[in-house]
């Protein structure tokens, strides 16, 4: 770790302030990836500034529906919230899904969101990788590629985005609220991570200097919530594949409301022509969609599976989603 | 006076389950451990800078930037590091063997050393070796099997086992079989991960060293610094009082005790090293890659006529290492023609090393999966067919097996578990989404034994003092030892102080190997019949204070186990723990998920000292198993020869949520022909076969076989029959 200069910023103008007045100054949240990255000095900012005390952690309704989650609600805060748990259920499964009670009680919404790839080369600081010095190559793509993404992947880079969170999130059609120096706007989900391109160190639409303050979801959208989360052990391990569903179940038959996928890209990969194509069995069901969602797959030889994986994966959420609103 | 060298004795204490008298220390934070024992800046600490290539040579080596850096005191490399012992491929022990540390050009394998930063605080080292630069001219390197690489055909493996055995015709027993098994099983690398990183302080007051260290045995460091250093042991103290796991990796001197001696030697100060967990995937060794080719051929009854267990193991032939992975298959079941080899192939990885269960876990996975796969083939439940094939002589050596309780093993676990339940053909049992199946296996280790000296002493302070240079690696060593002492003596356990893992301590094998309780018990019991002996008064309530009154200075004695090289008919027995694994999983329909349900083991160890530490042991190594089976690999990128998963993040050990209901269940039988205290050893068992009965259970659940190891998602529902 090189050493840097530690602030805690007074109020968000003040944080911007010395964001704007130091290229070189990164925020800090919960710390649980950016310490883990710079003791790697695969991050290496000379200033932090901390976003902590800055009233940023409170999860508030929005008036005419929705609800505004402060940029630095704990993970575990904002999965234990109840208005989440009974009307945004998706999220509140898919954050728990994630990492270790431990990393959520640090972890925070905009660092979730803003955390980097998990891709093994990427952490291997001897190897090339774009993401993590430009023009280098990437070691990943002829390697142990088992867990990298087969879609929406370029020449330059195969990494996939690790966050559970952001898939319920892509699912639900949230907003990133972001401050920056001409004040707030905001991001729509779909929008805030990029596909890496020619360009794969840039990970989001986030400019330098500007900060996240909250993550907007619309009013609640009804229907089964599932996440259905498939990795090689049961817990504390990052997606093989992902899907975050909102289904419509009548007996036998579901249909899909809303489809999004982890594990399969860089950002969480939603085909919205996937969705509200009517009724059936869940098998016919994810056949339909999968054939959608997984068009264009470019897989490597070590992750092909994923591709029949997926389809079993949302397969197996939509049966869940007939046994949660049994 | 409660003699243990007897069958049927009634015990006080010996056998009940008390709790670690370590257990406070260790849950409050009190138990200093070698990292911890000088305070933080006060003590200047040493970080590796390591190399980026797999095989080659260091061309350039820039310490100049890192050398200026805040903080920092020296820069070791090459270029000045001492000049050290060479590391002897000859030295037939492993652990003993001088592992000099920068000490030339050559780089042999991926994050092997080529710089130690020596600053004032952790953080300025690491930073400051991050700035070491080096450029290399790169070798190919052979970093993964292929067919055609050098094989070579050694004749001892390791622990000086024959790495080839025969017995009767194997060739013509398995022709004329009526019914066979010709199967072939892969598994990784895998390394050891002992929670406490590899961590030593040294520190030089003229001729001598003192270390304070992570480590499973302290004999063998003195005999590797000898052959590095030229240290003469008078000259050597070492200590280890607490020590968070080994599991194999901490037998051997690695770079973290050669950086901090050579570092304190150079700079005049105390030194310590600690290992980074992402180093502790190259600066220590590995279970070795293996290929096993398993036959088994047996009669249309099942009884075997012939086994066959070859395996193909990387061994590196600069500091060898051929892991004993056939060695138990020459006791296991009966059969009149057999065959074990173990060949070696050499890659250019960091070298191989015990990790848990060395031979038996892998060798165990391939033939106890292979005999489930016999057990299909002739149609036969799996115990039956163990059963049946038992023998109470050894089948290669013709010896009785001591201790032999293989089938009650076999019962006792298929009864206590429910196996009359069990699905009997593949898929016929589903609950909701998941397929259920149940499988098992058998467990064998070899039981060893080493020359161990420990006392025991009455002292004027009125307490029994226990001294032994034996580690507690987490086991309860120190409990153990407490409770087999007062019940010889007939005092109680808050009588006693153990004194353990410093080199000025009666001399023993250390813990490895699952040696260290029967070694040390017994010749504890050996010390404490001496005892009572001079102190000629009775053992009992009062054995303290009456044996004060005629020697107010104390008293003590010495006991002593003989190495198994000098007992004189040792090899007129064959002596070995056993076991019976069950194991019943939940196979996802679709995504192959696997959720293990339940783990039972029945284990036979002679006689169990404590049931509480004991019953941890046999279930670690049983989670150890599953981890075999199900999660743990070190993938090696095969163009480059780096550990791609390094770190625990990645590198998939079993999490809670992996490991269900675990039952241990033991069949308590003093082995007095093993050992003169009857007690075996339970630290490796657990492990040893566990990992088949996974295989079995994911077989009965949903009828796929695998023999690639870990069992990958894809590796299952790719066999489904579902179509998408
Ligand atoms: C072992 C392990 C397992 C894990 N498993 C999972 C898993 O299964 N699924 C999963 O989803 N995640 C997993 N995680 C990742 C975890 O969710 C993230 O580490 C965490 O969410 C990051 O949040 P943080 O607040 O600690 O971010 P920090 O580490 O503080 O910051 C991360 C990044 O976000 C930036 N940032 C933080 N706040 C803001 C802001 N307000 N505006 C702009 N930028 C900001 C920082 O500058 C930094 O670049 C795991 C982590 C670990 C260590
Ligand atoms: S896939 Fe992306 S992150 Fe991984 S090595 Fe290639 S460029 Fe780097």
């Amino acid at each position: 770790m090189k050493p840097f200069i530690y602030q805690r910023a007074t109020s968000l103008q003040d944080a911007v302030a010395m964001l704007a007045a130091r290229p070189d100054a990164r925020v800090i949240a919960g710390g649980t990836n950016l310490l883990d990255l710079m003791k790697l000095q695969i991050e290496v900012p000379q200033h932090l500034v901390d976003l902590n005390n800055l009233g940023l952690d409170t999860i508030e309704n929005i008036p005419g529906g929705g609800l505004r989650l402060g940029a630095m609600v704990r993970n575990t805060d904002l999965a234990s919230n109840e208005t989440v748990r009974r009307q945004y259920g998706v999220l509140t499964r898919a954050i728990v899904s994630g990492a270790s009670g431990q990393i959520r009680n640090r972890a925070t919404t905009a660092g979730n969101l803003m955390q980097r790839t998990r891709c093994p080369y990427f952490y291997g600081t001897a190897m090339a990788c774009n993401k993590r010095e430009p023009g280098s190559g990437c070691d990943a793509r002829n390697g142990i590629s088992a867990n990298l993404a087969i879609l929406g992947t370029s020449d330059a880079c195969i990494a996939t985005h690790p966050s559970d969170m952001a898939i319920a999130m892509r699912a639900l059609d949230a907003e990133v609220r972001v401050l920056g120096a001409e004040g707030e706007y905001s991001i729509p989900i779909a929008d805030f991570h990029r596909l890496p391109g020619d360009t794969p160190h840039i990970d989001t639409g986030l400019r330098s200097g500007e900060i996240i303050t909250a993550v907007e979801l619309p009013a609640p959208l009804g229907g089964t919530h599932v996440y259905r989360k498939v990795r090689e052990r049961a817990s504390y391990a990052f997606a093989t594949v992902s899907v975050a569903l909102v289904a419509q179940v009548d007996g036998a038959n579901v249909a899909i409301e809303r489809l999004a996928f982890g594990g399969l890209a860089a950002k969480p990969w939603r085909v919205e022509a996937a969705e509200r194509r009517g009724s059936g069995t869940p098998e016919e069901i994810a056949r339909d969609a999968a054939a959608i969602v997984l068009e264009g797959a470019r897989p490597t030889e070590r992750n092909r599976y994923k591709i029949d994986l997926a389809q079993r994966t949302l397969h197996a959420a939509l049966i869940d989603a007939q046994e949660h609103s049994r | 006076m409660t003699r243990m060298d007897t069958q049927n004795v009634e015990t006080r204490i010996v056998g009940r389950s008390i709790n670690r008298l370590d257990g406070p220390q260790k849950v409050t934070g009190s138990a200093t451990y070698a990292y911890e024992r000088a305070k933080m800046r006060q003590t200047l600490v040493g970080v590796f800078a390591t190399a980026t290539i797999g095989k080659g040579e260091i061309r350039e080596l820039n310490t100049s930037a890192a050398e200026t850096m805040p903080g920092v005191r020296l820069v070791i490399t090459h270029r000045n590091a001492p000049q050290q012992g060479e590391l002897n491929p000859e030295t037939p022990g492993f652990a003993v063997r001088a592992r000099p540390i920068l000490a030339g050009t050559r780089i042999d394998h991926f994050g092997q050393p080529i710089a130690l930063v020596v600053a004032d605080t952790f953080e300025n080292a690491r930073d400051a070796a991050h700035a070491v630069v080096a450029t290399y001219t790169s070798m190919p390197g052979s970093f993964a099997y292929v067919e055609g690489n050098n094989v070579t055909e050694p004749e001892l493996a390791n622990a000086g086992f024959p790495a080839f055995t025969q017995h009767g015709d194997f060739d013509a027993g398995y022709a004329g079989a009526a019914v066979k098994i010709d199967q072939t099983y892969e598994t990784p690398p895998h390394f050891s991960q002992p929670l406490e990183p590899h961590a030593t302080l040294a520190r030089w007051e003229g001729e001598m060293l003192h270390i304070t260290t992570s480590h499973q045995t302290i004999r063998y460091i003195g005999v590797s610094l000898k052959a590095a250093l030229d240290i003469e042991p008078e000259n050597l103290t070492i200590s280890a009082p607490f020590v968070g796991g080994g599991f194999g990796s901490k037998l051997a001197v690695h770079a973290d005790m050669m950086g901090a001696a050579i570092a304190a030697m150079m700079v005049n100060e105390p030194v310590k090293v600690c290992m980074t967990r992402q180093q502790m995937f190259s600066l220590l060794g590995m279970r070795p890659w293996q290929r096993q080719r398993v036959r088994l051929g047996a009669d249309t009854a099942g009884r075997l006529v012939a086994i066959g267990h070859e395996a193909l193991i990387y061994s590196n032939s600069r500091d060898p290492f051929l892991e004993q992975t056939g060695t138990v298959t020459r006791s296991l079941y009966s059969g009149a023609n057999r065959m074990t080899r173990h060949r070696a192939t050499h890659l250019d990885l960091t070298n191989g090393e015990p990790v848990r269960g060395p031979g038996e876990l892998p060798g165990l996975l391939a033939v106890e999966s292979a005999m489930d796969e016999l057990a299909e083939a002739l149609n036969m439940d799996p115990v039956e067919l163990r059963a049946l094939n038992d023998t109470m002589m050894d089948p290669e050596s013709g010896v009785p097996l001591t201790g032999r309780s293989l089938t009650e093993c076999l019962r006792t676990g298929a009864d206590r578990f429910g196996w009359s339940q069990r699905p009997t053909r593949p898929r016929s049992r589903q609950e909701g989404q998941w397929l259920i199946g149940m499988g098992m296996a058998s467990a064998i280790r070899m039981h060893f034994q080493g020359a161990t000296d420990v006392e025991v002493a009455i002292t004027p302070e009125r307490r029994v003092a226990v001294r032994s240079d034996l580690t507690d690696i987490g086991t309860g060593s120190y409990t153990i030892l407490a409770q087999f002492a007062a019940e010889v003596l007939g005092v109680s356990v808050s009588d006693v102080d153990i004194f353990l893992a410093h080199s000025s301590l009666p001399a023993g094998g250390g813990s490895g190997g699952s040696w260290g309780a029967s070694n040390t018990t017994a010749a504890l019991h050996d010390a404490c019949l001496s005892l009572v002996q001079q102190a000629g008064v009775p053992a009992g309530d009062n054995f303290i204070s009456q044996t004060l009154a005629k020697y107010p200075k104390g008293l003590s004695a010495t006991g002593r186990l003989p190495a198994s090289s000098q007992v004189p008919d040792w090899s007129e027995k064959s002596r070995h723990t056993y076991g019976a694994h069950f194991v019943e999983l939940a196979v996802h329909r679709l995504t192959g998920e696997i959720r293990v349900r339940r783990m039972l083991g029945a284990f036979s160890a002679g006689r169990i000292i404590n049931p509480k530490t004991a019953r941890s042991q046999l279930l670690g190594g049983m989670i150890w198993g599953l981890s075999a089976a199900l999660r743990e690999a070190a993938e090696i990128d095969p163009r480059y020869g780096n550990i791609v998963n390094g770190d625990l993040a990645e590198y998939l050990l079993p999490v809670h949520a992996d490991v269900p209901d675990v039952e241990v269940v033991l069949v308590d039988k003093p082995d007095l022909d093993a050992n003169p205290v009857g007690v075996k050893g339970v630290g490796e068992l657990g492990a040893c076969g566990a990992s088949a009965a996974f295989v079995n259970a994911l077989y009965n659940a949903c009828g796929v076989r695998v023999r690639h190891f870990p069992i990958k998602l894809a590796s299952i529902f790719s066999h489904f029959p579902e179509r998408h």
